[in-house]
């Protein structure tokens, strides 16, 4: 068992991290809010931040590797699954199941 | 409490709201309870009590650092250190509120549990989603986010505990991560209908990864994105024959 005081310090101090880099736009640019690059970054900034994060799921793969292969099979599926289906859980289910499958099977291997 | 919850048809519509924030929040609850779980199970082998996995998705609510914190923990790291490295890690939480600034007009204790609860699908949700027709915009935002930390609470605390009891064998579940933000940005092209910025992201993202920096890629490539987009729209102002 390791010591409690320290998880409970850890805890406070992760919380305070966190809602610092939630807060920080709002207190410090609240009165540009409208603002049209503002506006411009609020429209762009999304689409690019969600492709950047499915980037960033694979962090520490190797993205040009055979070992990718799984990867990129789940990703084709989640890609076929939502534009026929249009249902995000079965996209997110679906692909899942694919890739574990995939890597469970060893098919690439 | 307040007179109007003693009115049947305020009761029922109310029911019907959290109806449709229930649909609209399914896929995160997908994704919540699973991941919430991973993390409870690889917290509880810490061997804290999981009544502190639980915790954490109360006062935290942060998936990356909260996987990134078992580790830190293990390793018996600084405070300082700690609140530099979830800082970094949270950063991105920087530019989701710039996205969200003139859309939030919450005020009081509703703004600080919005602002609080800003995780990735929530605000994902939030800027592809809207209320259904007459409903207060406000009142939406405030149930999607209690929604949301509602299923990771639910998952931290319940692989916090199962991970005392049992031993799981689940390899590959992980992928409902990027699954999650994979139907996200197909969403977000649905609603833009542009490709540009897909192609930039994809670009920037894997170049950072490959050539940059494998642990600072999110931080880097959200940057590099930001002062492109900047620099395009610099260049289109200046001159107005750009396509």
């Amino acid at each position: 068992m390791e010591s409690v005081p320290y998880l409970i310090a850890v805890i406070a101090v992760m919380t305070a991290a966190t809602f610092l880099t939630r807060v920080l736009p709002f207190v410090l640019l609240y009165k540009v809010a409208d603002h049209p690059v503002l506006r411009y970054l609020g429209r762009y900034l999304p689409p690019v931040l969600m492709v950047l994060l499915v980037i960033y799921s694979f962090k520490g793969e190797d993205l040009i590797s055979r070992d990718f292969l799984p990867e990129l099979a789940g990703l084709f599926s989640v890609l076929v699954l939502h534009l026929t289906m249009r249902n995000a859980l079965v996209s997110i289910l679906g692909g899942t199941g694919c890739y574990m499958a995939v890597v469970q099977m060893g098919i690439f291997n | 409490m307040p007179l109007h919850f003693l009115n049947p048809s305020s009761l029922i519509m109310s029911v019907s709201l959290n109806q449709i924030v229930f649909k609209a929040t399914l896929p995160v609850m997908f994704g919540y309870i699973p991941l919430g779980m991973a993390f409870g199970v690889l917290f509880s082998e810490l061997g804290y009590h999981w009544l502190f996995a639980c915790a954490m998705g109360v006062f935290i609510f942060a998936g990356a650092a909260q996987f990134l914190a078992v580790g830190l923990l293990a390793n018996h790291a600084g405070l300082l250190e700690i609140f530099i490295t979830i800082f970094l890690l949270n950063s991105r939480h920087i530019f989701y509120g710039i996205s969200l600034l003139s859309s939030m007009k919450a005020k009081g204790w509703r703004r600080f549990y919005l602002i609080f609860g800003l995780t990735d699908e929530t605000f994902s949700l939030l800027t592809s989603t809207q209320p259904p027709e007459g409903m207060d915009k406000t009142d939406y935002q405030l149930r999607v986010t209690l929604f949301n930390q509602s299923y990771w609470v639910l998952g931290c605390t319940l692989g916090g505990w199962l991970g005392t009891q049992i031993s799981l064998s689940t390899a590959g579940i992980e992928f409902v991560l990027p699954a999650l933000f994979m139907v996200l940005a197909i969403e977000q092209y649905r609603h833009l209908r542009q490709a540009a910025p897909f192609a930039l992201a994809l670009l920037i993202g894997v170049g950072v990864l490959l050539f940059i920096s494998q642990d600072q890629m999110l931080l880097i490539s959200i940057l590099i994105s930001v002062a492109t987009l900047l620099l395009y729209k610099g260049g289109e102002r200046w001159n107005p024959y750009r396509i």
